[in-house]
């Protein structure tokens, strides 16, 4: 989930700025913060907690899951931080700024939320052990990131759920130093893709009991768009014989830049070069008062993928502080599976 | 045709300049006063509306700790519970002597203010880790920032003209800083999307209240009945200009009156008259209305300041020093000038309209119509007990403004009956010829020098009643100090602990340490502010109680019973005797009522024990220090040094009673200009009336003069004419103006600021104010008896000859 580099977004603390900036404005500069570098060795569990000396930083989660009664449901919990200064301080002056994101999609409705906090005062943050991403009362939490409750809430809508992964980690580009962009931009990029789902979800009409799988994102950089990248699509998807694949594609004005991971029921990955897999929109829909592809054509010959990829609802736009659009995707053509998509910069 | 009409109408004007000039001038008083008190009310509400906008006030519900502030902990819980709050930090920050308010909000969570939102989208939005991190970014007003630059130690300023005046607004944690209250909110903000579970506050924070957003201190409805006040002075110049234009508008149609007998001979219709004199008075109208409401400017721009000042320092309201110009009051200005205009004037004009084509010139049949006056004294009586009726039926401070204008329009109407009468009896008492015609000269003179002495008589009583209650407020406030401020030094110390420090380092040195404990409640009728006192003779001796009942200082150290403050005591109706109830679970015997003029909200005390059973978190970082009063100046400046304390935080009793007394003077200047202005304006009304009747004093004057008197003695007996008139006027007035002065008191004041005070008579007020009148009548007389001595006697002897 590289792509979800938002994170200028936090410079929303002060909110307007990065509306005003737009997402051009995330390929600032990385000074005073430290750079990705190749051949980094993870620590477990270190590395599940935060980094403050890296600009941007996320945990986020997505889930495909199901009702009783066959009805498919998308939700998303996301925790994001923004350092402005590299190092963390306790009080009110602590440079880390954090900001959650939530929402759950049903085949005709978006329920969306957002928190914002800094760090420093325990109103958000990150312990690796025991492992807990919280902001407000939301939180992530277990023994380790393998076994975690998993509850948000909005004005109109929550969820309580259980994640048990049954599967391991999975690090993208070289060994979990992804590249962004022909200039070498770069993030550390692994996931946990295995996780199976269950639990409740509380919507205006009543609670409702649902399963299924989830996908968790764990990424973090100073410098995550090259200068001339304004937004991006990104994939992740699930196919029903048990393979998954992460595939992006940054959209530069001068070309756009793509990769992807093949990962293997087993959890071993493949990583795929720049310009193997091919993206065309099928669809657009009037979302927000813009035109969003809701359909999308995924193409990857070394894998005889030639796939459909099509919005559970049009509607997921998340109108938050940045916005964009995050919603479940169900897949047809030489696979089948569901996944999610993200889009921004439309 | 009209063209000549208008030329006939305008040549008038040509030919009495000076009463073209009387009559502007007259306008543009009246215009002028209106106006600006107009403005000075509009600037003062637009300052209000824009603070609410500008801080998001009374928008939202809050949260409060009655006990003192909130822990930063305390906050972090309620998050983590679900709860979409946001904190805010403020107070007082002194800068080179002036006191700014520091606002410090979550930028992070509290809603974008303008201010903030301004500055984003500006050309150069400050960096986000600016604003959030050390030393941060200040955000004030353009005004202050010369101040601030000027001050070292501060972080870095950022200029916006979207923030009320004498405010600092900045990021809760670089507020905490420069406030020195770490880790301490002042009160929460709840957001308005809540998620759909909370837990209740009584589980999870039990000792915070809930103060919705309707029920917080509202500035506009605070300092409503100040601005009443303010408008009914308006009113009450624009009244008395308007005599002067009543005068001067009767006058001119009065001399026109032959020119108008031609005009109408020669086949004018009356039709057409009447519409080109309402033309010409509409554009005489809007000549002095421009000039009033350039006056008005000024004088608005002149007042403001001390408005704001005492605006300030009574209710805290934010009001900008500086008057713009507001579409609002300049059009209500130019519509008063245009409808006063034509009120003074529909009289006048309704008589021209009637006028039989045939009718004399003479000036006589215009005088006589204000001969009814045992009528108008009858409708004076009613529009009197009309306003009493009002308050004793209603009540609440406009039927006490009711009562107050029917007083005086009712004995301003009153007044020509009441004078005429008085001169029945002097003249009844009269010897020789001389004196009797002076008497019935000057009866048949009352009726058109009676809106003159009317408005003389307004001017005259609503100067003796505002200066009487200001001098009996003065006089109640310089005593109530001296009671309320016992303590020779007042200290307070950075926090509980440095309290309990200073304490015991200035046990052994002094007589007495008095500790000053408050807290906020959220009260029933408004929030109400608890104080704890130990017990000492201080209070016993000096307490400034209005009503108490027995053993009441026993009773109280007791803990049983509580004193509240006059404003409690009359808003809410409890006296001695009575049951307040503190909080739900806290109630007290109310023991006493003590006078309080420092601030309009309600207040009680307690005894030290209960008020750590009421609110046990109250800081303890305040104490007033007794010690002899020649050591207090060395004994401040050691505990200065001791503590390290700053300058504000040791405070004598002289400085802060010469402050208090400073709000409080600035509080009615602007009172006291009003009034001397209407007394100028008074003064101007005889002098116009005066002028009126000159033009047919010459038939009068001539047989007497031809009788024998000279022409010297004639002027005299002018200017005693008009010195008399105006000392009966004044005497009439001063039962009038104590009136008013009691209404003002025991009714308005009560009303408006929730405390009666004790009134004073000040004879010797009186006796300069009756210099001033008959200074202002001599001056007004000498004119026509300069004329008269001047007059060749071929004019008076004319008077023979002449036909009419």
């Amino acid at each position: 989930m590289n792509v979800r580099i938002w994170l200028l977004i936090l410079l929303l603390a002060v909110p307007g700025i990065a509306r005003a900036q737009g997402y051009a404005g995330l390929g600032g500069s990385a000074e005073g913060f430290t750079v990705p570098q190749p051949d980094y060795t993870f620590q477990f569990p270190q590395d599940h907690g935060p980094h403050p000396d890296y600009r941007i930083e996320w945990w986020y989660l997505t889930a495909n899951l199901k009702s009783e009664d066959g009805r498919d449901y998308g939700i998303q919990w996301t925790l994001f931080r923004s350092a402005l200064k590299p190092h963390e301080v306790e009080g009110w002056q602590s440079p880390q700024i954090w900001m959650g994101h939530s929402a759950v999609t049903t085949p005709d409705k978006h329920y969306f939320a957002e928190r914002l906090s800094r760090g420093g005062i325990g109103q958000a943050g990150v312990t690796a052990t025991p492992f807990e991403a919280w902001i407000d009362e939301w939180h992530m939490r277990g023994s380790d990131p393998n076994t975690v409750s998993l509850s948000a809430n909005g004005a109109d809508f929550g969820y309580d759920l259980k994640l048990q992964a049954n599967g391991p980690f999975v690090f993208h580009g070289e060994n979990g130093y992804s590249v962004k962009s022909g200039d070498g931009q770069a993030s550390y990029y692994y996931s946990q893709p295995f996780y199976e789902v269950q639990g409740v979800l509380r919507l205006p009409d009543g609670d409702v009991a649902v399963t299924g799988q989830g996908w968790l994102d764990r990424e973090w950089s100073s410098q995550p768009l090259a200068a001339d990248q304004s937004g991006w699509d990104w994939f992740s998807l699930s196919f029903d014989d048990g393979d998954k694949m992460m595939a992006f594609r940054l959209r530069g004005e001068r070309s756009d830049f793509t990769a992807a991971t093949w990962i293997a029921a087993d959890g071993t990955t493949t990583a795929i070069p720049n310009g193997s897999v091919a993206f065309e929109p099928l669809t657009t829909a009037p979302v927000a008062g813009r035109d969003v592809p809701v359909q999308w054509r995924v193409t990857l010959p070394t894998r005889d993928l030639d796939i459909e990829v099509s919005a559970l609802t049009p509607d997921a736009w998340m109108a938050t502080r940045l916005e964009y659009w995050e919603g479940p995707v169900q897949i047809s053509g030489s696979h089948s599976g569901r996944g999610y998509l993200e889009m921004t910069g439309y | 045709m009209t063209l000549t009409v208008i030329q006939a109408l305008a040549s008038h004007w040509r030919a009495h300049s000076l009463q073209l000039a009387t009559l502007l001038i007259g306008l543009a008083l009246a215009t002028g006063l209106w106006s600006a008190v107009q403005a000075i009310n509009a600037e003062a509400r637009a300052s209000y509306d824009r603070a609410a906008d500008q801080l998001a006030l009374g928008r939202f519900d809050e949260l409060h700790n009655p006990a003192g502030p909130i822990p930063l902990s305390r906050y972090v819980e309620l998050r983590r519970a679900g709860w979409q709050v946001a904190a805010v930090l403020e107070g007082p920050l002194r800068v080179q002597g002036q006191a700014l308010r520091v606002l410090g909000v979550d930028m992070v969570a509290y809603p974008a203010l303008p201010a903030v939102t301004q500055m984003e989208q500006s050309g150069t939005p400050p960096d986000p880790a600016d604003m959030l991190t050390s030393p941060g970014r200040l955000l004030t007003t353009p005004v202050l920032e010369p101040l601030l630059a000027g001050q070292t130690g501060l972080p870095p300023i950022l200029i916006s003209d979207a923030l009320p005046p004498d405010l600092i607004l900045t990021d809760i944690g670089v507020a905490e800083t420069l406030l020195k209250k770490p880790g301490e909110i002042s009160h929460l903000i709840i957001l308005p999307d809540q998620p759909g579970s909370i837990p209740p506050l009584s589980t999870i924070a039990p000792e915070l209240e809930r103060v919705p957003a309707q029920e917080q201190l509202d500035t506009a409805q605070l300092t409503d009945s100040f601005h009443l006040n303010l408008s009914a002075f308006g009113l009450l110049s624009f009244a008395v200009g308007l005599f002067i234009v009543h005068g001067t508008v009767g006058l001119a149609f009065a001399q026109r009156r032959g020119m108008i007998r031609t005009l109408r001979a020669l086949g004018v219709s009356m039709r057409r008259l009447v519409w080109l004199i309402m033309a010409e008075l509409s554009v005489l109208a809007i000549v002095g209305g421009v000039l009033g409401l350039v006056l008005g400017f000024f004088l608005a721009g002149a007042l403001l300041p001390d408005v704001a000042a005492s605006l300030r320092g009574l209710y805290g309201a934010p009001v900008s020093g500086q008057i713009s110009l507001q579409p609002q009051w300049a059009l209500s200005g130019l519509a008063m000038a245009l409808g006063g205009t034509f009120l003074a004037s529909g009289h006048a004009l309704y008589r021209l309209s009637r006028m039989p084509i045939l009718s004399s010139a003479g000036l006589q049949a215009w005088r006589s119509a204000a001969s009814g006056s045992r009528v108008v004294a009858l409708a004076g009586v009613v529009a009197i007990v009309g306003g009493i009726l009002a308050l004793l039926l209603f009540g609440g401070l406009v039927a006490g403004f009711v009562m107050v204008a029917g007083l005086l329009v009712g004995s301003a109407l009153v007044l020509p009956y009441a004078l005429s009468r008085v001169l029945i009896l002097f003249q009844r008492s009269a010897k020789g010829p001389i004196a009797q015609w002076v008497w019935s000269d000057m009866r048949a003179q009352l009726p058109g020098l009676s809106l003159a002495l009317m408005a003389l008589l307004l001017a005259l009583a609503a100067n003796i009643g505002v200066g009487t209650m200001v001098s009996s407020f003065r006089l109640t406030f310089t005593g109530w100090l001296d009671q309320r401020l016992t303590s020779e030094l007042y200290v307070t110390a950075a926090s509980d602990q440095q309290g309990q420090d200073i304490a015991q380092w200035l046990n052994p040195q002094v007589d007495a340490i008095l500790p000053i404990r408050n807290v906020e409640l959220a009260h029933s009728s408004g929030p109400l502010f608890l104080y704890g006192i130990i017990d000492d003779k201080t209070y016993r001796e000096k307490w400034p109680l209005i009503s108490s009942s027995e053993r009441v200082w026993d009773r109280f150290h007791d803990g049983t019973a509580v004193l509240i403050n006059e404003q409690l005591a009359r808003r809410e109706n409890l006296w001695p005797g009575d049951i307040l109830a503190i909080t739900p679970a806290d109630t007290l015997t109310i023991a006493g009522v003590y006078s309080d003029y420092g601030n309009p909200t309600g207040q009680a005390i307690v005894s030290m024990s209960q008020l750590d059973q009421i609110a046990p978190g109250a800081e303890a970082r305040r104490f007033g220090v007794r010690v002899a009063p020649d050591r207090a100046t060395d004994l401040a400046q050691a505990l200065r040094d001791e503590f390290d304390l700053p300058r504000r935080a040791v405070v004598q009793q002289a400085a802060m009673k010469a402050q208090s007394m400073q709000v409080f003077e600035k509080t009615f200047v602007v009172t006291s200009a009003l009034n001397i202005l209407t007394l100028g304006v008074a003064g101007f009304a005889i002098l116009t009336s005066l002028l009126t009747l000159w033009t047919q004093r010459l038939p009068q004057i001539a047989p007497v003069w031809a009788l024998g008197l000279t022409r010297s003695e004639l002027a005299k007996l002018e200017v005693l004419r008009s010195v008399l008139l105006a000392v009966l006027t004044a005497l009439l007035a001063l039962p009038l103006g104590l009136a008013l002065a009691w209404a003002l008191l025991a009714v308005i004041n009560v009303e408006a600021f929730g405390w009666r005070l004790p009134m004073y008579l000040f004879p010797v007020d009186w006796v300069y104010l009756l210099g001033l009148t008959l200074l202002a009548a001599t001056v007004a007389a000498a004119l026509p008896a300069a004329r008269l001595l001047r007059l060749p006697p071929a004019d008076l002897l004319k008077v023979f000859a002449n036909e009419r």
